[in-house]
């Protein structure tokens, strides 16, 4: 789990742009959205992607993207849950 | 200042290739989107609106056309020939061109594609129209997201204004595209089910294809029965976010206040709303936000995206023309797809096709980067 | 006011390594790729917004060129007229790429959002709260006289109290800005043959 949950910070930061931001930096609990790193509406629809593409997810709702995306523990947890690949 | 006025115009879609084929259809409450099953576009079938090619190559040959065009050229030259045909206008230099697109010959970039990847430059396809009619002024390419259509019609009246040109001929279209299709299939954005706009159950857009046409002019001797003068246009950025709708329908509500003061009118002056209403839940909300913020809940009001789906960079033009048919047949076309209000504030939607006397009409567009256009038109011959 | 009387308030250059205003050096920097020289710049202009990174090549020119010349100001109302030759095609390709794979074809939002020219005007109206008019223009090449009609029309009918201008093209890791501000007050008259000469100047 904890290897997972390096993994997508690693995406994150990566695939979201995140300038000067390091793995160090996000706390498993973080929020993702809002306050904490501060990501937008195109930025969860990126993650959507993100898990479809890595992980072999597609989510049936978009809207279940918020409970998902709360932080690297839920979206550790779903994915562990969930993967096909 | 002198008038503006729209004249001549035309209209290729899928239910013919005149502005009056897709009227009369309009008028009937028929739908032109059907399902597509085109797995070069999107893995599953979508429900667009699509020009048939068969039509369209047999209306293009009929132009003698001495080399290649794309399928988005065709759709232009077809509609502008017959607009310039009609208008008798000779292409002097006092005679402007403009081009709306959003994406213009966008599948040129596809592997399969005979054209070169030149003909994707938006300038090549303002040339190649340009120099097909023969234009003595270069076409000024506009590619403003959504709005373009419309914004085209208000940057056609600011260069007459400018005395750059007497008369403009505009001309918009995009194509529907696997470009297209997959990037707002990524936005999470198209419905799997004819469009909704307003609705409860709207569930997304649905993307369409047009071409169309029409003559900006500021002479008023040659107009056509359904012709209208621009009495106020502006364009306001939400200043807030490059995709997601404004949560309070700023630059929306701003664009309107700035045409009914140009135009010089109050809300209670306009007779109907011929709105964007894509059927995303974020901007029909937005929309509905700024509608009543202007104080304009109880004008009847439509999109007309179930009956074409969205065009794009077509679209604001578009639907102008069809709003001066409305006007001209003092008759409200139905807001196509819409059953039951499906938004946090009041608007009074056209359920059913309507004769009501009206002179003045609000034509909206919302799109990517912020950015929001609000044109008032009113009818000349009454 | 007739057009005549409006000036040119102030311009900006970003091209071959260089940031300029009204002429004067202000940054350059030796990188060979646009995307270090335009961290570099962001980074010497001390811009600190997060944003940026997340923004296409032709949304980074403008947003800097924008940054030159409109951080000082105290206007709200400027509208925003741009034009270019490639519009957005360096992000259409990339989002053409992603979508054409054989294997895992899968669009990217943050992508295909910036697969249209007037993004960029929309990034600058946020950065500076511009709830403004935005126009963007496709030419062969910079067209002075038609952005200057057009300017002329949205200051005339009081639709914007100044106007930002200008040409802002990406492509193929070529970049070339030339903005400018149009106002009441300013450097230099308001004429086709000045902008055509300052657009050209090294």
């Amino acid at each position: 789990m904890s290897e997972l949950k390096l993994e997508l910070k690693e995406k994150i930061i990566e695939q979201l742009n995140l300038e000067d931001v390091s793995v160090d930096e996000i706390a498993d609990n973080d929020p993702l959205f809002g306050e904490g790193l501060g990501l937008d509406s195109i930025d969860a629809l990126e993650l959507i992607v993100m898990l479809d593409k890595d992980y072999g997810i597609k989510l049936a709702d978009p809207k279940e993207g918020r409970k998902i995306f709360e932080s690297i523990d839920t979206m550790a947890a779903y994915i562990a849950a969930n993967r096909s690949n | 200042m002198n008038s503006v006025y729209l004249s001549h115009n035309n209209i290729i879609s899928a239910y013919g290739f005149d502005s009056a084929a897709a009227v009369s259809s309009i008028k009937n409450e028929v739908s032109g989107l059907s399902l597509v099953d085109d797995s070069k576009i999107l893995p599953n079938p979508f429900y667009s609106s699509l020009i048939p090619q068969g039509s369209l190559s047999e209306a293009f040959e009929k132009l003698n056309p001495k080399e290649a065009y794309t399928r988005l050229e065709q759709i232009l030259l077809v509609s502008l020939a017959d607009t310039i045909k009609k208008s008798g206008i000779e292409l002097s230099d006092r005679v402007g061109l403009i081009v709306s697109t959003t994406k213009g010959n966008i599948d040129v970039l596809e592997d399969d594609s005979p054209f070169d990847e030149e003909r994707a430059y938006l300038n090549e396809l303002g040339k190649k129209i340009e120099n097909f009619f023969g234009f003595k002024n270069e076409a000024i390419v506009l590619s403003n997201a959504c709005v373009s259509g419309v914004l085209a019609l208000a940057v056609a009246k600011r260069f007459i204004h400018q005395k750059r040109y007497d008369h403009v001929f505009v001309v918009a279209g995009d194509l529907v595209s696997k470009f297209i299709l997959t990037g707002f299939n990524s936005f999470q954005a198209l419905s799997e089910t004819p469009c909704r706009p307003y609705c409860k159950t709207r569930a997304g857009i649905n993307i369409g294809e047009v071409g169309c046409s029409v003559l900006v002019t500021a002479d008023n001797t040659n107009l056509v029965d359904e012709s209208v003068r621009i009495i106020g246009e502006a364009s306001c950025n939400d200043a807030n976010h490059i995709s997601g709708p404004s949560r309070t329908g700023e630059g929306l509500y701003r664009s309107i206040v700035s045409a009914m003061n140009q135009a010089e009118i109050e809300a209670d002056a306009i007779d109907y709303i011929s709105a964007h209403g894509t059927a995303t839940n974020y901007n029909d909300e937005m929309e509905a936000i700024a509608f009543n913020r202007a104080n304009l809940q109880h004008t009847p009001l439509n999109s007309l995206k179930g009956y074409f789906g969205h065009t794009l960079g077509a679209s604001g033009l578009l639907e102008t023309i069809i709003g001066m048919y409305s006007l001209h047949s003092n008759t409200l076309f139905a807001s196509l797809g819409f059953q039951e209000l499906g938004v946090s504030k009041p608007l009074h939607i056209i359920k059913k096709t309507t004769a009501k006397e009206s002179s003045i009409f609000l034509k909206t567009a919302s799109g990517f980067g912020g950015c929001n256009t609000a044109a008032i038109f009113q009818k000349v011959n009454s | 006011m007739s057009s005549a009387d409006y000036k040119i308030k102030s311009y900006c250059h970003i091209r071959d390594g260089k940031v300029s205003k009204n002429g004067e050096v202000l940054f350059s920097d030796s990188s060979e790729e646009f995307s270090a020289f335009i961290k570099a710049t962001y980074k010497h202009f001390e811009t600190d917004y997060s944003k940026f990174f997340k923004m296409d090549n032709l949304s980074k020119l403008a947003f800097m060129g924008a940054e030159v010349l409109l951080r000082d100001t105290d206007e709200k109302n400027i509208a925003l007229i741009l034009s270019n030759r490639a519009s957005s095609l360096d992000t259409d390709r990339k989002h053409q790429a992603a979508i054409s794979k054989q294997s895992g074809a899968f669009a990217s939002p943050a992508v295909f959002v910036y697969t249209l020219p007037n993004i960029c005007m929309g990034e600058i109206s946020i950065r500076h709260e511009l709830y403004s008019e935005n126009s963007f223009f496709i030419f062969a090449e910079f067209k002075p006289h038609l952005l200057s009609d057009y300017a002329n029309d949205l200051l005339e009918t009081e639709k914007a109290n100044e106007v930002l201008c200008g040409w802002v093209d990406y492509d193929k890791g070529k970049y070339d800005a030339f903005l400018y501000v149009i106002a009441k007050k300013g450097l230099l008259p308001l004429d086709t043959g000045e902008l055509t000469k300052l657009y050209r100047t090294k």
